[in-house]
């Protein structure tokens, strides 16, 4: 089973990076949801809302996600393809510029420079830093994809293909700007199409780091942990083309009822809901991966990670589309609502994927066994619980707002003013924080485990209690 | 042989099959002038407004306020006409949001006098104790750095010289430094005593703020269907003393952060007194309230309608003012 030419140096650095980043951004997006409801705590510039809420995104989707999507990758990589990474030097190189970059990010961002664009807030110099860093990444994944011994490539390797080209393309066409000096740089799109450009980027972001790269880890490691084959070779063919090919259209489904031309909202909405298909299509794949072995729900600790993360994808997969309608948009849209959303996808699905991936690399790659499973089993409910909390209040909330704005007297007047639905939802704010910190405390308990476990002494150990596999 | 076994053909079809969708929803409306159609009255933003347009970005205001009104007909009641594509065209970035923290910012130029934008920036909570904006009192503490402007109008491509870059800073700087400016008491309050003749942070911000939305001309009475016809018009509540209570508590969630508790003034003038420049008949108060007046009173026929405000005018006349 362990090839020793295997380079897991990187995968290994590459997990505890995105663990460490994650630690930081939940702490930043702790500190931003007890400021909605006690603003004396924008204490500083730097610790204001406007500056920090950026870097709690880009935090947790680059810091985190990126990271544990690179050392899942790097992983996947080199056991499918029975080959070690092509260039390992460039892997290691990868590595320290990844945690450079994110570093400079966080710093950069805290100091306000910030292009506004959402998810694509860093100025030019540190855009350049990302493209290299993606170059050399790519290298690695075609070069070892070329010398690899497996001639047949398995889906996930479809998905890390699919988003490795993608990314490259996203990510250059929304950062073109024109820099004024070193920390400065305007759009060269303007207004409209600076929008269009934007949430196109935007919303392929989510397709191609929060769900391609995901699923790849879906598609890999749910069968590994459980010895059961994918159900449907035929049907992850064609959710795979589908999805990379209908998500492309579908950005403007950001921008209803805006100065965009409506051809292109209707062309957006038309394909969001064509997209429930293929998402839905890895959704059952899963599920029916699973069938006559759903006993593994209580046996194998693995399971109820992969089970419940895709179920929330297939969730998010529906509530994304329905709430783009344009009748529905026009009630939700600008809500809570929508901050409920995207969190029930990357506190549920993302997170949930990359925990129970982490979980069952990390002890391998270490010849090691978990440290204890009972604490990720703590870990799932907790985490389980705060996103629940979280969501669901944010839902509430969300219908709550947008009713009050609509609200509307006999005669037409307005019946609330904004700050009468500002001061309607503090007791939500209040309760989507506790949600979150039952989230950090859960993600804790993972971080804990997880060094216990590079720390324990390897198999021969006496002193702990021994574990159950 | 499949594609699923030839990395490279398979990245290159990937990449075809995500250009698609992209070349038909993104590069085709780049190629077509209507998506940004430009317009004569809509005009670039001056240096200043630039300036305050870069702090706004700097500090992420885009994070927590729309800069979009909706055709939708509570959203036009509650900011204004909707937005139109060519209000946008000098927009670079453009900063249309995503969260409505806090309300809609597109029509809020020449909403509010600047008086109550530097103390809304100053303290937010000192006018409404329910806000959760964050206070941006340090804006007024920082001199403006213009040593880029020029640069940035270039790069924007604006088409100022340099001289008409300066003389826009100056003028500016003249204006709120001048003992004539209309907020300077207010001004002055924020802006430390060393600051106070330079250009600040905050004042390019406010000079932003009050450009918004105000190059389209809003379509008057489009929504508002709150009119008095009549000039003898009598208010229905005069006296009338559940109507004052409910006509104080109106006053007081909307009207007294401006003219101060029981209209003893405040960025608004004072209501106790007898000079009413608009005119204190039933039908000119209600015109004044309902219409709003030039220079900072904003119209209120849609988010009290008519019968609220004839309630706030019986409370207005148990306070001694003008009759």
């Amino acid at each position: 089973m362990k090839g020793n030419s295997y380079d897991y140096d990187v995968v290994k650095g590459f997990a505890f990076s995105a663990i460490f980043w994650l630690i930081v951004g939940l702490l930043v997006g702790l500190w931003l949801a007890a400021e909605m409801f006690m603003p004396q705590l924008n204490l500083t510039p730097w610790l204001s809302f406007g500056r920090l809420r950026v870097v709690h995104t880009n935090g947790l989707a680059f810091g985190f996600a990126l990271a544990a999507i690179f050392s899942c990758s790097y992983y996947i990589l080199q056991r499918l393809t029975r080959t070690p990474v092509a260039f390992p030097k460039l892997a290691r190189l990868h590595l320290w510029l990844f945690n450079v970059a994110i570093a400079l990010a966080a710093l950069s961002l805290f100091a306000g420079m910030n292009t506004s664009k959402e998810y694509a807030e860093l100025e030019w110099p540190l855009d350049v830093g990302v493209v290299i860093m993606w170059v050399i990444f790519s290298i690695n994944v075609f070069g070892t994809l070329i010398k690899r011994k497996e001639k047949q490539m398995y889906i996930s390797l479809w998905y890390i293909i699919a988003m490795t080209v993608t990314v490259a393309v996203l990510y250059i066409v929304n950062n073109l700007e024109i820099p004024v000096n070193l920390f400065k740089s305007y759009s060269v799109y303007a207004g409209a199409n600076d929008a269009n450009v934007e949430w196109w980027y935007g919303h392929n972001a989510v397709g191609f780091v929060f769900t391609v790269p995901i699923l790849a880890m879906f598609y890999y490691f749910l069968p590994k942990s459980t010895n059961l084959p994918i159900y449907s070779h035929r049907l992850s063919i064609i959710a795979f083309w589908s999805l990379i090919f209908g998500y492309l259209w579908t950005g403007a489904h950001h921008l209803m009822l805006t100065p965009l031309p409506e051809w292109i909202q209707t062309v957006a909405i038309a394909f969001s809901i064509f997209l429930i298909a293929p998402s839905w299509g890895s959704v059952v794949n899963g599920y029916y991966t699973m069938r006559g072995n759903w006993d593994k729900m209580r046996t194998n600790y693995l399971v109820k990670f992969f089970i419940f993360g895709i179920t929330f994808y297939g969730l998010q997969t529906i509530q994304g589309p329905t709430q783009g309608l344009r009748t529905l948009t026009a009630f939700f849209h600008y809500t809570d609502w929508v901050v409920g959303h995207v969190h029930m996808g990357t506190m549920g699905w993302v997170t949930m994927i990359i925990s129970a991936s982490f979980y069952y690399m990390i002890p391998k790659i270490m010849n090691k066994e978990l440290y204890s499973v009972r604490l990720a089993n703590v870990h799932f409910w907790l985490i389980l619980t705060g996103q629940l909390l979280y969501t669901v209040t944010l839902w509430i909330a969300g219908i709550q707002q947008g009713a009050m704005w609509k609200a509307t007297n006999p005669d037409g007047s307005l019946t609330y003013s904004f700050l009468e639905v500002v001061a309607a939802m503090y007791p939500y704010w209040k309760i989507r924080f506790i949600g979150g910190a039952v989230y950090f405390v859960g993600i804790l308990v993972f971080t804990y485990n997880l060094i216990m476990t590079v720390r324990s002494p390897g198999l021969e150990t006496v002193k702990t209690e021994p574990q159950s596999a | 042989m499949s594609v699923y076994s030839k990395p490279i053909t398979f990245a290159i079809l990937s990449g075809v099959v995500i250009l698609i969708g992209t070349f038909v929803t993104l590069f085709v409306p780049l190629m077509l002038p209507s998506t940004q159609p430009v317009s004569e009255y809509v005009k670039p933003y001056t240096a200043v407004e630039l300036e305050g347009r870069d702090i706004y970005i700097r500090e992420g205001c885009n994070n927590c306020h729309t800069q979009t009104v909706r055709p939708l007909i509570t959203e036009v009641a509650r900011y204004g006409e909707y937005s139109k594509p060519e209000e946008f065209a000098y927009d670079r970035p453009f900063l249309w949001g995503s969260r409505r923290t806090g309300p809609d910012l597109n029509r809020v130029g020449g909403k509010y006098p600047d008086s109550w934008h530097y103390q809304h920036l100053y303290d937010p909570r000192s006018m409404f104790p329910k806000s959760n904006m964050p206070a941006y009192g340090w804006l007024a503490r920082r001199p403006l750095d213009t040593s880029y402007t020029f640069k940035k109008v270039s790069v924007l491509g604006y088409g100022y010289t340099e001289d008409e870059v300066k003389k826009q800073l100056d003028d500016y700087r003249r204006k709120v430094t001048s003992s004539e400016y209309g907020s300077k008491a207010v001004r002055d309050r924020v802006t430390p005593p060393e600051l106070r003749g330079q250009l600040t942070e905050m004042d390019a911000l406010v000079a932003y703020l009050q450009k918004l939305g105000r190059d389209v001309k809003t379509v008057a009475g489009s929504i508002a269907a709150v009119a008095e016809a009549s000039t003898t018009v009598k208010n229905p509540y005069e006296g009338n003393k559940n109507a004052i209570e409910e006509g104080k508590v109106l006053f007081d969630s909307n009207c007294k952060v401006c003219h101060g508790p029981e209209g003893s003034g405040g960025f608004g003038p004072s209501l106790q007194d007898s000079k009413w420049k608009y005119g204190g008949s039933d039908f000119e108060v209600f015109q004044s309230i309902s219409k709003g007046r030039q220079g900072g009173m904003p119209n209120w026929d849609v988010t009290l309608g008519r019968e609220r405000i004839w309630k706030v005018i019986a409370y207005l006349r148990t306070l001694g003012g003008k009759k």
